[in-house]
């Protein structure tokens, strides 16, 4: 009788900040449904844009979450290696294959362009780590954030050169037609991103979580030194974590500009940073978290460019996300799962 | 004429310094001969007034750039903290200026239509708006823009260092838009007259100075001579700032964090006050060089206020050393030298030499990105290192040779 601990019986106590969670939770959901009463009809239509914008994020979030895992770094220079990848798939496609419009064979040519794209990207990432950030592995912090804000910089001057320093239409070769639901018009390009980005997502848990590789990756992420001790490679797996993140990066790349018709330089910039986000709230080094704050700040961004109920609209859109990625760092850094990591001395 | 009488003032007074055991003779000419060119360098034969390799106006940006490398230098690099929104005081200390040197202040509801207050100010009483003196705005600007690095500070300097980067990015980058959207608020208030700007920023006033023979009542906007020496003194006076806090108690705790901030706070450095501080004061740089670039300009437009000012900055800051006072101040000068004048200059020469059309101006962003690569990498400590991490270098070495020796 006595062994039984005495708090058994009380009941669970909130804290003041579990409190404010539930109510800032209670906030979220009284304006999606002010807004879904607002106007029915653009709700849905706009949760499958910010649903298939967030498949995106999702992708180039996964990039910064695994890089961060294994060494720590945020990746700066993520963000514009996305934007790369969208202007060459972009040139690869309408220059070089002169595929303008939707059809069976342009559906053909846009997927080897996507898997070039993507293997063009993985070795742009690698040759990155490997000449900028693999000599200041052991350097004092700042080092390798500055470089990576220093590469994000090339990397944008490389996207003046090959797409303008303004934005440049691109031609889709997604179908543009809409499918009818009743009286609500889903446009078709928004699903077929979706379908193309779940087996994406899926592959890659399926790389980290079973294949030998992804075991040894994750082995690198949790002790470098230990897994040095077990023998594994750790420059090798380093790289093939940031081939990974940049073959995933260049597919968001060709799926962005082929969705929204235009890329631009400094497209990676924001993107990246809005990415960036959508890690943080799903737990920087979390790969399902990353998904699903991807998904997450997607349909927060759409909503909010739609302006309904109390969501301010566009010109708003940039302090809405980047006010989310400063409150969740401030207050839950784990992110929306994780809990709180103490940091290690 | 001017050149040599100033070279000869500064080498007497280094030579004083010299013989007082202040400086040694390398460290006194050097110091001599800078302080010299700094003072008679809108005068010297290769300035000119609008174009060729040293235009005037460069000449006064890279004097306000200094100032704000010496701000960021504070925080990045005595206190070690890095900040990638430092646009954000830059920005705050513009709009101080333009709120009170400007006519802004009838737009903004109506119930202030008929607002004309002036105090101590240069402009004609006729003008509505408020308008107060300069010298009472830059104090203003330095009091908000440390009172905004102190807001953005206090949250968010609990984080480790790469959150921190990016909370301070995300700042940066909130607040222009804040600004660029506060022109339609609820009630019809227009706060920041939105994409239009706010201008035209009232002409500075020299106030009783103007009794010294050549210096204006006011200074019109073509006189970036007086402009350029009015921020020199800003720029001194942040000098000494700087040199004297960094020897103070202040600047040691600052550096003990920057090298180990776990070790620091078992020595009993309170961590949070002492990260505060250095935001603050280098927020006052930011500050007073946002108001100072108001008046130069005379339109405070919201476009002025983007990522790339932040990283230009940090340029400055690493090329010229972090840590370093001067290196500052040189990596300032270099850095916006090439981003206003010498970019084109070189590029029209070499389209010139080579006879093609080449737009240099678009290697701009590549540039800057592979300075702080290339900075990186090879030389982290920067052109002129700064004293201490010279000592932490040779004493690295030093640990080196002894275990060889050991060995």
């Amino acid at each position: 009788m006595s062994t039984v601990p005495a708090n058994l019986f009380r009941r669970p106590q909130l804290t003041l900040m579990q409190i404010l969670g539930y109510a800032v939770l209670a906030l979220a959901a009284f304006v999606v449904v002010v807004a879904f009463i607002d106007g029915p009809r653009t709700f849905v239509q706009v949760v499958v844009i910010g649903f298939s914008n967030g498949a995106l994020y999702a992708l180039i979030a996964l990039g910064y979450t695994m890089v961060y895992g294994i060494i720590e770094l945020i990746n700066f220079a993520h963000g514009d290696l996305f934007m790369l990848g969208s202007v060459l798939a972009a040139i690869f496609l309408e220059e070089r294959l002169n595929q303008t419009s939707s059809s069976a064979k342009a559906w053909m040519l846009l997927a080897v362009v996507m898997i070039a794209v993507m293997a063009l990207c993985a070795a742009f990432n690698v040759t990155i780590e490997k000449l900028a950030y693999r000599r200041l592995r052991n350097s004092p912090k700042l080092a390798p954030l500055i470089t990576a804000v220093g590469v994000s910089f090339i990397l944008q001057n490389i996207g003046i050169f090959m797409n303008g320093s303004a934005p440049h239409s691109r031609a889709s070769v997604l179908p543009q037609s809409s499918w009818h639901v009743g009286a609500i018009d889903i446009r078709l390009k928004y699903i077929v991103v979706v379908l193309v980005t779940a087996p994406l997502l899926l592959l890659m848990t399926w790389i980290v979580q079973k294949t030998r590789i992804g075991k040894a990756m994750r082995a690198t992420a949790q002790d470098r030194d230990a897994s040095l001790l077990m023998g594994i490679n750790v420059d090798k797996m380093i790289s093939y974590t940031f081939a990974l993140g940049g073959a995933l990066a260049g597919a968001a790349g060709t799926m962005f500009v082929q969705v929204n018709g235009t890329t631009r330089y400094d497209a990676g910039f924001r993107l990246g940073l809005i990415a960036f986000t959508s890690a943080v709230l799903g737990g920087v080094g979390n790969l399902l978290g990353a998904v699903i704050g991807g998904v997450l700040i997607g349909l927060i961004q759409g909503l909010n460019d739609s302006g309904l109920g109390f969501f301010p609209g566009q010109k708003w859109t940039q302090t809405v996300l980047f006010g989310i990625l400063i409150m969740m760092i401030i207050f839950r850094p784990g992110g929306i799962f994780g809990s709180h990591q103490q940091e290690k001395v | 004429m001017v050149a040599i009488t100033t070279l000869a003032i500064f080498l007497l007074v280094a030579a004083g310094l010299h013989f007082l055991n202040k400086a040694s003779l390398q460290k006194a000419a050097i110091g001599g001969v800078a302080m010299a060119v700094a003072f008679a360098l809108p005068h010297l034969w290769f300035t000119t007034e609008t174009d060729g390799y040293l235009p005037l106006f460069t000449i006064v940006l890279c004097a306000v750039y200094a100032l704000f490398a010496l701000g960021l230098n504070i925080v990045v690099g005595f206190a070690g903290l890095l900040d990638l929104g430092y646009v954000a005081f830059f920005l705050v200390g513009a709009y101080v200026g333009a709120w009170f040197m400007s006519d802004f202040a009838v737009n903004v509801s109506k119930h202030t239509l008929t607002m004309n207050f002036h105090f101590l100010d240069a402009a004609s009483h006729k003008i509505p708006g408020i308008h107060l003196s300069f010298w009472i705005v830059i104090v203003i600007a330095g009091i908000v823009a440390a009172f905004a690095g102190v807001v953005i500070g206090a949250p968010t300097l609990r984080l480790k260092s790469d959150y921190l980067a990016l909370v301070t990015l995300g700042f940066g980058e909130i607040l222009p838009e804040v600004f660029r959207n506060s022109d339609q608020l609820p009630g019809n208030l227009n706060l920041t007259n939105g994409t239009k700007g706010i201008g035209p920023v009232d002409r500075v006033g020299m106030g009783f100075l103007h009794i010294i023979p050549g210096i204006p009542k006011t200074i019109v906007s073509s006189d970036y001579r007086t402009k350029y020496y009015v921020i020199l003194v800003f720029c001194g006076l942040f000098v000494w700032v700087s040199v004297k806090l960094r020897d103070g108690r202040l600047g040691r705790a600052w550096m003990a964090i920057r090298e180990d901030e776990l070790a620091a706070s078992l020595m009993g450095v309170p961590l949070m006050r002492t990260k505060l501080w250095s935001y603050a004061v280098g927020a006052v740089a930011g500050g007073v060089g946002g108001a100072f670039y108001a008046t130069i300009v005379g339109t405070v437009n919201v476009d002025t206020f983007t990522f790339s000012f932040s990283i230009i900055v940090l340029c400055a800051v690493i090329l010229g050393g972090m840590g370093n006072v001067w290196g500052a101040i040189l990596g300032a000068v270099v850095i916006t030298w090439f981003n206003y004048t010498g970019l084109t200059w070189i590029g029209a020469k070499i389209n010139n030499a080579a006879g093609t059309k080449f737009n240099f101006i678009n290697l701009q962003f590549g540039l800057f990105g592979l300075v702080l690569v290339l900075m990186m990498l090879f030389r982290p400590e920067g052109f002129i290192p700064a004293a201490r991490s010279k000592q932490v270098k040779k004493a690295e070495q030093q640990t080196l040779a002894n275990l060889e020796v050991g060995e």
